[in-house]
């Protein structure tokens, strides 16, 4: 399991095909430019993030109402209703309602909830089979591999590899590997699965408290193919998806797809609301975590994230050591301030991956400090003991350091004569920082000396 | 207690006080042709736009332009001379083999393309998702510039299902490459008219 491996030796492997780095940068960085492109387009940008970030700080203030009227609103429509704690709880509900009906298979669209919950090999170990439709999480199914990305879920892979995968499992001819022929396999193939699986399940962009109608976001097409063809729909949602109003879609849907992608709006923004005649709906309302962190006033607002995946695009640590590397279905700045509040021990390597150069924070349709949030997250993890024992002990021999001044004249001489005279004790490959580095030339006095040499005599 | 109550009460327990909500009544654009913008934005996301002057003129394009030997269903009477009325009662599977699709838009929006569309206009709720081809008849009087004042327009309307849909689906999965017609339709006809 690749999960016991930190984000800094993950990304190493990762790093070790630099052509592949570099075609990963500019693939996101090139997303990053698009969605710049539409923001700039679009007049009082500045201002839509602020009325999102301001509806969602609104949101997480009241959401114990909201979430009544929510329920109250789903079974007025005649959507059944369910709580679950934690994914365990999620997984058996959904598992509940399907054999209940005798149904042993399933088509779902794109729900990094239910990637998060581990929905697929709980139903798969009870007999169940799951299709993801989404076309990338489709490939990273049979690859059998988590999403490396919540928007663009195979990102990291070339279509050559995408082609073998295609003619392993789908029979297509070796070396096919043009994206639209691809893609058209992938379409019939999935038709047949669409047209004969009687039960479907989403995830949910957004939840509307106030009538009860929960809205879909996709390009694809695939949850709304889904949803009108079975007869049981099943939709899994973090209570954190609530918005207010129904007119708060216009703020949202503004926005999630400049961010994710730079188009104007996802082609399809399907508004669930009643079960059509003899169809039945239901809800999982999931906290997983949700409500603790609620609870850290310092951390809350990642629940506003909307899961456009900007964030990632942006980040040059996420661009160039590849979604995998952080071992978690959300990756990226936004995974890494999400996961710690999950499981500290395990997640604890992850704020550390990042420049806190503060590009997320600056794309962020709803504002969401995450850079902030990444630097807070590493003074809570240093405190609870979490933190790499490595990192600890460099940290306080420079706590040391910069506390004593004769320390550090005594160490700043020490550096410059080694980098001068025996450069072979710095730049070898037990020093981390000599990776894709080569060490500075060093001057042959510090500020300090020159300083009492040529002003203090002035 | 049951995993609802005891979520209910670590939320009402751990909520932050109460932040107001913001006015969202400001948002406007400048003075635009909706009309203008719109043809462009749609055929900027691999949409099709035609102004068409009447009913005829429609039934003209779709023989000209569509497979007519195929299925072809709407929901506009005016249209039956070149489609088959569609029950939404039947299975939706049934509609498996539907080449073209041709129903009426509730609104339209200029800044994004999209469409916006109950299930009353679509007849029944797979068609424009399961069709090869969708085209949709938009009144030009019925665009609008945002989406506020698209969902100012649908405000507290009631309906089972709705769905904003703008443009043809695709895919860019694979190596950021733009595919039109992922799982829905492979184009999207928007026609026009005054």
């Amino acid at each position: 399991m690749k999960g016991t491996q930190d984000h800094a030796t993950l990304a190493e492997v990762f790093n070790r095909d630099e052509d592949r780095v570099d075609w990963h940068d500019g693939a996101l960085w090139w997303i990053r430019q698009k969605r710049d492109r539409s923001a700039n387009l679009t007049p009082q940008w500045e201002e839509l993030r602020e009325a999102a970030s301001a509806i969602k700080s609104n949101v997480i203030s009241n959401l114990h109402d909201y979430l009544l009227q929510f329920e109250e609103n789903l079974k007025k429509n005649g959507v059944k209703v369910y709580w679950a704690t934690d994914a365990e709880e999620h997984n058996q509900i959904v598992y509940k309602i399907l054999s209940d009906k005798n149904i042993n298979q399933m088509v779902k669209s794109k729900s990094m909830l239910t990637e998060e919950c581990h929905l697929n090999e709980y139903l798969a170990d009870r007999g169940i089979d799951v299709i993801n439709s989404d076309l990338g999480e489709y490939i990273q199914q049979i690859d059998n591999e988590p999403p490396s990305h919540i928007v663009l879920p195979c990102i990291h892979k070339k279509k050559e590899e995408i082609g073998e995968l295609f003619h392993e499992h789908l029979g297509t001819e070796k070396g096919l590997s043009d994206p639209t022929l691809l893609t058209r396999v992938a379409r019939n193939h999935l038709r047949n699965v669409f047209m004969t699986r009687r039960a479907a399940l989403t995830g949910v962009n957004f939840a509307v408290a106030e009538t009860g109608e929960y809205v879909v976001c996709t390009n694809e097409g695939n949850a709304d193919m889904g949803a009108h063809l079975c007869e049981v729909q099943i939709a899994s949602m973090g209570l954190e998806k609530i918005i207010p109003e129904r007119k708060h879609l216009g703020v949202f849907l503004r926005l999630l797809a400049r961010s994710a992608i730079g188009q104007p709006i996802t082609i399809y923004s399907s508004h669930f609301r009643k079960p059509r005649p003899g169809q039945e709906m239901h809800l999982i309302l999931v906290d997983k975590g949700r409500s603790e962190l609620l609870a850290r006033p310092d951390f809350r607002d990642s629940l506003k994230c909307i899961k456009c995946g900007s964030c990632m695009n942006t980040c040059p640590v996420y661009r160039k050591s590849g979604g995998l590397s952080y071992h978690n279905t959300i990756s990226g700045p936004i995974g890494a301030i999400l996961a710690p509040n999950l499981d500290m021990k395990k997640h604890a390597d992850l704020p550390f991956a990042s420049t806190l150069c503060g590009s997320c924070t600056n794309v962020c349709p709803v504002k969401i400090p995450i850079h902030e949030q990444l630097y807070k997250w590493r003074q809570v993890i240093v405190k609870e003991g979490y933190s790499a024992s490595r990192k600890t002990f460099s940290m306080k021999a420079m706590a040391l350091t910069l506390s004593s001044p004769d320390i550090y004249n005594t160490a700043g001489k020490t550096g410059r004569w080694i980098l001068n005279h025996a450069p072979f004790a710095i730049n070898n490959k037990f020093n981390p920082w000599y990776k894709q580095r080569n060490m500075p030339d060093s001057p042959e006095q510090s500020f300090g000396e020159w300083y009492s040499k040529n002003v203090k005599k002035s | 207690m049951s995993s609802r109550d005891s979520i209910l009460a670590a939320v009402f327990k751990n909520q932050p006080p109460l932040s107001a909500l913001p006015d969202i009544s400001g948002f406007k654009v400048p003075e635009e042709d909706v009309v203008e913008k719109y043809k462009n934005t749609f055929s900027g996301i691999g949409g099709l736009v035609y102004s068409a002057k009447s009913m005829e003129a429609i039934k003209n394009h779709i023989r000209e332009n569509f497979d007519t030997e195929k299925r072809i269903v709407s929901t506009l009477p005016a249209l039956s001379d070149v489609a088959e009325i569609c029950s939404a009662s039947v299975e939706p599977q049934s509609f498996e083999d539907v080449e073209l699709s041709i129903i009426e838009a509730r609104l339209a929006v200029a800044e994004n393309g999209a469409v916006w569309l109950t299930e009353e206009v679509m007849g029944h709720r797979i068609i424009p998702y399961i069709s090869q081809h969708l085209a949709v008849v938009v009144y030009e009087s019925l665009i609008v510039s945002t989406m506020h004042e698209a969902y100012a327009k649908i405000a507290d309307e009631v309906y089972g299902f709705g769905g904003f849909i703008g443009g043809p689906s695709k895919t860019a999965d694979i190596e950021q490459a733009l595919v039109l017609g992922a799982h829905g339709p492979l184009s999207m006809t928007v026609y026009l008219i005054k």
